[in-house]
């Protein structure tokens, strides 16, 4: 186990990519380090030749990994779009880690990121020294992945400001970047292309014009549909999170993180599991992700501080944190869940005595 | 000895279509027998017409003993179906081609074996859905191959081989092999069976050389086996027959898809028209066309779209190790690239293109009743193409075309053909505007040919119809609703039968409840008529009668009424006093007003209900003076608390801004109910409620109100309350009041 908190997809999963680089005979497009199938393989899982499991790193409808790759292939760029928790960025990872071999070219959009952090910036020391030269350029992760010829990832792209969003344009059209100040450009390399991530739920932060839209593919990513994928998803991040903290392995688990995921499914869907009864919906997005978080803090409570089995007064704190956003209209909404519905479900009691202690 | 060969097909495919032409071409039959009705022989060189454009589809249709028994049945072909092509390729080869089919003579009689397996009219080719397995053989197959869609894995399978061998051969053993899993005895299949072998036999005895049979896969094995004539003809000895007769209909892709409930439908009509029609790079041309689909919707799709999304369903189509991009790969492009993820617009095009909007027609040499003949002169006249999807037509009665265009259609409503259905605002709106929702559908011509027995253009039928109607009216509300669509369908030989019998009806009819009914619909047309420019007298004649006799017969109608009856009887006053206002004839207003005036003078014969509404409708009219003292008297002690209630309910039942401005009338109501002994204030609470439930909730609020205000003030805000105010107690509110506004005294 390395010191690293959080290994990049790429270190985390090197054994992999390097197995499937060693079976995949088919043709690969110019720059990239393994074929169209071997990625769609990387990300969806499977069993090589030689035995070699690939874990699955996206539960979900197969073709939308498939449009995304091949929106890759077409050397166009990619927009993945979907409510906050969806893998948007954890998808956009791995594309760029099994593509490319590095998802560590990135630029996080936010309100205040400037232009610099898509095309280059001066280190101001040394153009006041020497002038404008090619030592006193700073590159962006944009630029560095045209040189290269890999994927580079921007994530969030709506919460960009909009001129710094159209820098793009001309990097996805002309695929060059042109340095005025030194009079010359950097052109990509075959390989070139971005992956951005943007969130539908607060749209309209930045809206993207059209122009930039259209040089995207989108693909939506949905929720998990059914309650099973969501519990798998849940388990095996939870599983690989708690490995690199370190935590010791716990058995009862499984069972707790189906409430998690029921509650969470059935507070985002506004209707009980059986649709018999509906129920009003927390202001919070409530996505996969945040279970996750959830059991994972729950996890570090048992480990902890408890018995080391992760039982229900484990997540009850982190739960009622994350539905309870809002102090006084997640509130109620919480706490009539939890009489109408938590309190009648049988076997549920201990969940129901944890949840109220700490509401 | 002859030379048979057989092709068994899926009924709609581009790919067995295709491979059916070439496999024709190549063996140059002078024969051809196709799954089909016989009755067709005489009409099949029809589809050689150039004015016969697929989809089309070969309506059977018996009338059956007395109407009762009525039924149809229908054999859609779309340009892509084997069938179809059998047929165009065989006639332009001067090749013999004949039906060989059961007979829909005997399809329409149910056998008696399972009574269940006649098909309900509209559902496709008798018998056509049955099992899964025996439906959709190939679907079956290919599912069996783990495609989700069995035109795909035909593709696949079948059209992407290059210059393989037939896949007809491959295609039988499959299907030999699939038939030999026991299953249910069907009755009507082993008849249409040995009908196909009949009738092949027969082909052969004419001396045709190479005869070829198109026919559903799964018959195949069947046709091949040698069974005996002598068995072919036990089966088929003394089947019972019907009168059939056959004619070709226009369909349309929407009734070819699955979701429209047709047996052998398939799901992409659109697309496999494109895959079929399309000359070359089908891709290509879907996508622009899809483009140019949502441009025309105002969405912004630029060629560079199309380009992008080409690309991308290229590239999906090798990423999933496909030949060629089909439906799948194409709808993702359109859904990533064109649409932007968004789903509405992957919705449209699904509508418009996947499945299509297309409409076949027929030509003018097509057996068809006067009826049909003269529609279409119509629609050609009047500019109005039957279209499939729903649309929404404005028309404007003023224009003359536009009134011939609403008077087609009212009349088709009356022959039973919902062609066009009239909106909301028709009425609302005004009296010259009318809101059509237009959509054809293929079953109409059935009405059509049905409704052919009244006469031989849509007037005459219509109006042939209405007299009919009139004649078996059973009540006077059916004669008047009658005479109203007689009027807008601008029936004027059809009116005076109509009113005849509406005017000995009235005459004959004792219930003066039936003439207030009937007396509205009547009312309408004779208001609005005009802008049609229609003459409404006689049946202004009517109404006149009408009125004259509900004035007679109302008082004895009104007495001695139970609750219940009293309720029914306030809502047709009330309608018969809002189509008198309407008709604003002032001498049956008065008529009508003096009839009210005798009822109220003798109360006790009436229901309270009634009496309490008479006397609104009255004090409305502005003939009342005294309403005060008539609801004093109405709400007394002396009066039975029920009565009472019944009677606020009938006064205010019209909406309670009469409480909100008469302070005198509410003050009754409110020492009414604060009188009442509790027991009693218990048993017209539910008739109070009802009443008071009715209004807005604006004017009960207003209502509380002005209430509450009663008892304080007795006559409005500017008089002072009574008894002295406490100078002790009143004192610091008053000092606050000044210090808030600033006025305080030195104190």
């Amino acid at each position: 186990m390395t010191e690293i908190l959080r290994p990049h997809a790429e270190q985390e999963y090197a054994a992999e990519l390097a197995g499937l680089a060693a079976h995949d005979d088919r043709p690969r497009p110019p720059g990239w380090r393994l074929s169209p199938w071997a990625v769609t393989a990387y990300l969806l899982g499977g069993a090589l030749p030689d035995g070699t499991m690939i874990t699955p790193k996206y539960v979900g409808p197969r073709r939308l990994i498939e449009v995304a790759v091949a929106t890759l292939a077409t050397d166009r760029a990619l927009l993945l779009l979907g409510v906050p928790g969806t893998a948007k960025t954890w998808v956009s990872e791995h594309l760029a880690a099994a593509v490319s071999g590095d998802s560590t070219l990135l630029v996080q959009g936010t309100a205040g990121t400037a232009e610099e952090a898509v095309r280059y910036g001066w280190n101001y020391a040394r153009l006041l020294a020497e002038g404008p030269s090619e030592a006193a350029l700073v590159e962006s992760p944009v630029m560095r992945a045209m040189r290269l010829g890999a994927v580079a990832r921007i994530e969030e792209l709506t919460r960009m400001p909009g001129d710094v969003q159209d820098a793009l344009i001309t990097v996805l059209s002309e695929k060059a970047l042109p340095v005025p100040e030194l009079g010359t450009e950097v052109q990509a390399r075959k390989g070139f292309t971005v992956i951005a991530t943007a969130n539908d739920r607060d749209r309209g932060v930045h809206e993207t014009s059209s122009a930039l839209r259209r040089r995207f593919n989108t693909v939506v990513l949905p929720l998990p549909e059914s309650a099973e994928d969501e519990v798998g998803i849940v388990a095996s991040r939870v599983r690989r999170i708690g490995a690199a903290l370190e935590l010791p392995e716990s058995p009862a688990g499984l069972e707790e993180i189906r409430r998690v995921v029921t509650v969470f499914r059935e507070l985002r869907s506004g209707v009980t599991a059986d649709g018999r009864t509906r129920l009003k919906s927390p202001a919070a997005t409530l996505s996969t992700a945040e279970a996750i978080s959830v059991v994972t803090g729950g996890l570090a409570l048992a480990a902890h501080f408890g018995d080391g089995v992760l039982r229900a007064p484990d997540i009850a704190g982190g739960l009622v944190g994350a539905v309870v956003q809002d102090p006084v209209s997640d509130r109620v909404v919480w706490e009539e869940y939890l009489e109408t519905v938590v309190r009648e479900r049988p076997g549920w009691s201990d969940f129901y005595r944890a949840c109220r202690e700490v509401s | 000895m002859s030379d048979v060969t057989f092709y068994g097909v899926r009924h709609h495919g581009p790919g067995s279509a295709r491979a059916l032409r070439t496999a024709l071409e190549d063996v140059e039959p002078d024969a051809i027998l196709i799954e089909g009705p016989p009755e067709a022989d005489p009409i099949i060189g029809l589809a050689a017409d150039p004015g016969m454009v697929p989809p089309v589809a070969l309506l059977a249709y018996s009338p059956g003993a007395g109407g009762a028994g009525r039924r149809s049945a229908f054999w859609p072909f779309a340009e892509f179906s084997p069938e179809w092509q059998a047929i165009r390729y065989g006639l332009a080869a001067g090749a013999a081609v004949r039906f060989c089919d059961l007979p829909a003579a005997n399809q329409f009689v149910p056998p008696a074996a399972d009574p269940e397996e006649a098909a309900p009219r509209g559902t496709g080719p008798p018998g056509g859905d049955g099992p899964d397995l025996r439906s959709d053989p190939l679907g079956w197959l290919a599912r069996a191959a783990g495609y989700g869609d069995a035109e795909r894995w035909w593709d696949d399978v079948v059209e992407h081989r290059g210059d393989g061998p037939s896949p007809f051969p491959a295609v039988a053993e499959a299907m030999a092999a699939l038939r030999e899993r026991p299953g249910p005895r069907n009755v009507r299949e082993e008849q249409r069976e040995a009908h196909m072998r009949r009738a092949l036999r027969r082909a052969r005895k004419d001396g045709f050389a190479r005869i070829a049979v198109v026919c559903g896969a799964w018959h195949v094995p069947a046709l091949r086996s040698p069974v005996p004539a002598a068995h072919d003809d036990r089966t088929l000895r003394g089947l019972p027959k019907t009168r059939v007769a056959v004619t070709w209909v226009p369909w349309t892709h929407g009734r070819l898809a699955e979701d429209s409930g047709y047996g052998a439908g398939v799901r992409s009509p659109g697309w496999y028209h494109h895959l079929f029609t399309a000359p070359d790079r089908p891709v290509e041309r879907w996508l622009t066309a899809a483009a140019r689909m949502l441009r025309a919707e105002d969405l912004h799709v630029s060629s560079a779209h199309v380009i992008e999304a080409v690309r991308l369903a290229e590239a999906l189509a090798a990423l999933r190790g496909r030949p060629l991009a089909g439906l799948d790969e194409v709808t993702e492009a359109v859904r990533a690239v064109l649409c932007e993820g968004a789903d509405e617009p992957v919705e449209l095009v699904r509508r418009r293109l996947v499945v299509g909007e297309r409409i076949g027609a027929v030509p003018e040499r097509t057996p068809m009743v006067p009826l049909q003949r003269d529609l279409q002169a119509e629609q050609r006249r009047l500019r109005l193409r039957p279209a499939p999807e729903r649309r929404e037509r404005d028309l404007d009665l003023r224009r003359p075309s536009d009134r011939e265009r609403s008077r087609l259609l009212h009349r088709l409503r009356l022959l039973d053909v919902p062609w066009g259905v009239p909106g909301d605002s028709g009425r609302a709106k005004g009296t010259f505007r009318e809101t059509w929702t237009l959509a054809w559908r293929p079953e109409f011509d059935v009405e059509l040919i049905e409704a052919g027995a009244w006469g031989t253009t849509v007037g005459a039928a219509a109006a042939a119809r209405a007299e009919a109607l009139a004649a078996d009216a059973s009540s006077l509300a059916d004669l008047t609703s009658l005479a109203e669509r007689c009027l807008l369908a601008d029936l004027g030989d059809a009116l005076p039968a109509v009113m005849r019998a509406l005017a000995d009806r009235a005459a004959l009819d004792t219930d003066v409840a039936h003439l207030m009914a009937a007396l509205p619909a009547l009312v309408r047309p004779l208001r609005y008529g005009d802008a049609r420019g229609t003459a409404a007298a006689p049946l202004r004649t009517v109404a006149d009668g009408l009125v004259v006799r509900i004035c007679v017969g109302l008082p004895p109608a009104v007495s001695g009424l139970d609750d219940d009856a009293a309720r029914g009887v306030l809502t047709r006053i009330d309608a018969v006093h809002g189509a008198l206002a309407l008709l604003d004839d002032e001498a049956h207003l008065d008529r009508w007003r003096r009839t009210l005036d005798d009822l109220l003078a003798r109360p006790d014969a009436l229901p309270g209900l009634v009496e309490g509404r008479l006397t609104r409708l009255l004090l409305d009219a502005g003939r009342l003076d005294d309403v005060p003292s008539r609801m004093a008297r109405a709400v007394s002690t002396g009066t039975p608390p029920a009565r009472a209630a019944a009677w606020v309910e009938g006064f205010l039942g019209g909406g309670g801004l009469l409480l909100v401005h008469d302070e005198t009338l509410l003050r009754l109501v409110d020492a009414w109910i604060a009188a009442l002994p509790a027991d009693a204030f218990t048993a017209v609470l539910p008739l109070l409620r009802r009443t008071f439930g009715a209004f807005t909730a604006a004017e009960r609020r207003s209502i509380g109100e002005r209430a509450r205000h009663l008892g304080a003030q007795p006559r409005g805000a500017s008089r002072p309350a009574g008894g002295e105010p406490d100078e002790t107690r009143a004192g610091p509110a008053a000092a606050t009041v000044l210090h808030i506004l600033g006025w305080e005294e030195p104190s």
